[in-house]
């Protein structure tokens, strides 16, 4: 398992850097589908088969795809020139870095730090718990809805946007 | 147990007993038995694939009134084998421009996503890779490598046509996914699992096709879309877009395409006989032992697949826009009003006893069809009015 980690974080990692480096807008796109596949990976080790799926499913099926066509249709040259860097880079370097070891520095503090989770019990059904928690009231069902409702607003609003009128 | 009742635990023990006997660790051994296990199964079904092209070959002709191949081998079975040998012999041309990595990446992107299908297909009880339960957005998933790997194929080929065969095939894709879902909700409501053994397993005592046939109809229609067979080809078009997508690629880099979408009909067509028809079950010839409930599998696999064909020859191909309108002003709210129908019946009927369930089921589905076709009839017929309408003072004029 810790083997399968480090390789699905390297992978992750070394993606996101060429999403951010790839002077092709297009191989950033496709950099970031691996990315994006990653973290589906990560998820999966996790025990968290839904959201691995999903995140295939939304991430790479939707989202990259949309990211795709509209790097294809708004741009003509696909190819940025000019430096990559500007002069501050060692500031936000040393800020990310900073940041990191700071996250690193609490999260060791914490005691569940180093602990392995404990097995799933023989025929726990994560997808019936996770349907139950996201219509039960006392879990999530209302940002459940209120996330819903933003989703009808946002369709509605492109609706308005692209409504052609008579 | 024997290797009659579990041939697959059978094999996998003996291999760990003999690996790990050859003084391996127990880890090390269960990993390589698993790879072994994926090379096998990928291989049968490359195998069965270059039959499939034998089987596509000869319906199309006998839908077209020809023969089909018949010169080499008994009935042309060895036919595949010639034209494989004689796309491996071709040159592979890469154009000048292609972007090489992404070019190359995208047709075994292609078949890859159709593999990993077969991961989760139950062929029997004791013969299933891996029963994911999340089975069926699983398959949506794999949809979705699918999807990734045309639009890959176009923008790397750097070819205008290419390009444009990318963006229809893959609008196409990206729309009839949400009937597709909608559709796949249902027998997931109906088993109370989205796990593709537990889907196989509740239809033991009826057919979901007998259940909701509206949603085994509109996840067939979807299919052939995903798969952009005919009436949904719009990538392909002679006078248009050429080949679409895979313009530009040759020799076996071609074939992968090609051997991709053969083994992609074949594969919903197996969901669809899993998802619908009852899986592995057919009037309990599946209790004589796993290969038998595999073969029956595979069985309703060719039939569904010969539905696809039966459908790409007899059809024509629709426009883009019918083809877009179509799946959003009709697909979509005919599979929302059928999950809902769904949905609302099996809540009400739980605990009433397999026949009241089902005839209810079957029932309101014919409701919800014949007022489908009621709809559509009021709205051609206003539409024919309109046209006549503006069409009948234009006459009178011109008689007078």
């Amino acid at each position: 398992m810790t083997t399968l980690f480090l390789i699905t974080a390297v992978v992750i990692l070394a993606s996101a850097m060429m999403v951010v480096t790839s002077r092709n807008l297009v191989h950033a796109a496709l950099w970031l589908v691996s990315t994006l596949f990653g973290v589906a990976v990560l998820y999966a080790i996790l025990n968290a088969g839904f959201l691995a799926v999903v995140q295939v499913v939304v991430y790479i099926g939707a989202i990259a795809i949309l990211f795709i066509f509209a790097v294809m249709l708004t741009r003509r040259e696909m190819r940025d020139t000019g430096p990559g860097l500007n002069k501050n880079w060692w500031v936000s370097a040393l800020v990310s870095l900073l940041i990191f070891g700071g996250l690193a520095y609490l999260l060791s503090s914490w005691n569940g730090f180093s602990r392995t989770s404990a097995a799933l019990p023989s025929g726990f059904d994560a997808v019936s718990a996770l349907g139950n928690a996201l219509i039960s009231p006392d879990a999530y069902v209302l940002p459940f809805e209120v996330a819903s409702v933003l989703l009808v607003a946002a369709l509605v609003g492109a609706v308005y946007i692209a409504f052609n009128r008579k | 147990m024997n290797l009659w009742t579990n041939p697959i635990q059978v094999t996998a023990d003996w291999l760990m007993s003999l690996l790990t006997g050859w003084g391996m660790t127990e880890t090390l051994a269960s990993i390589l038995t698993q790879l072994l296990g994926i090379v096998v199964l990928v291989t049968i079904m490359l195998v069965i694939d270059i039959f499939l092209v034998w089987i596509e070959r000869k319906v199309v002709a006998r839908f077209q009134d020809r023969l089909g191949p018949n010169r080499v081998g008994p009935f042309g079975l060895i036919q595949p084998f010639a034209d494989i040998i004689k796309l491996f012999i071709k040159e592979n041309i890469t154009p000048v421009g292609v972007d090489k990595v992404v070019y190359n990446l995208a047709p075994v992107l292609s078949v890859f996503s159709v593999l990993i299908l077969w991961a989760i297909i139950p062929l029997a009880p004791a013969i299933i890779g891996v029963d994911l339960n999340v089975g069926l957005l699983y398959l949506v998933a794999a949809g979705a490598i699918g999807t990734l790997s045309i639009i890959m194929a176009g923008w790397s080929s750097n070819n205008k046509f290419a390009l444009l065969g990318a963006f229809r095939q893959v609008a196409a894709m990206v729309s009839y996914e949400i009937p597709m879902v909608v559709a796949l909700l249902v027998p997931t409501i109906l088993a109370g699992t989205m796990g593709m053994l537990g889907i196989s397993e509740a239809q033991q005592g009826m057919w979901y096709v007998f259940l909701s046939p509206l949603a085994a109809l509109i996840f067939l229609t979807s299919a052939v879309a995903e798969l952009g067979r005919a009436p949904f080809d719009l990538s392909e078009g002679e006078s248009e877009v050429v080949a679409g997508y895979m313009i530009e690629y040759s020799g076996m880099k071609f074939g992968w395409f090609y051997a991709g979408e053969l083994l992609h009909a074949f594969t919903f067509g197996g969901f669809w006989g899993i998802l619908f028809f009852g899986g592995y079950h057919l009037f309990g010839l599946e209790n004589l032992g796993p290969l038998v409930a595999a073969a029956i599998v595979l069985f309703k696999a060719l039939l569904g697949y010969w539905v696809i064909m039966w459908i790409k020859y007899t059809l024509l191909r629709i426009r883009i826009d019918h083809m877009l309108a179509f799946n959003w002003k009709f697909l979509v709210p005919l599979s929302l009003v059928v999950l809902m129908v769904t949905a609302l019946l099996s809540t009400l009927l739980r605990g009433t006893s397999t026949w009241v369930m089902g005839l209810s089921m079957f029932l309101s589905n014919v409701l919800i069809a014949w007022i489908t076709v009621e709809i559509l009839r009021g709205r051609s017929r206003a539409a024919r009015e309109e046209v006549e309408g503006s069409v009948q003072p234009a006459v009178e004029v011109a008689q007078h």
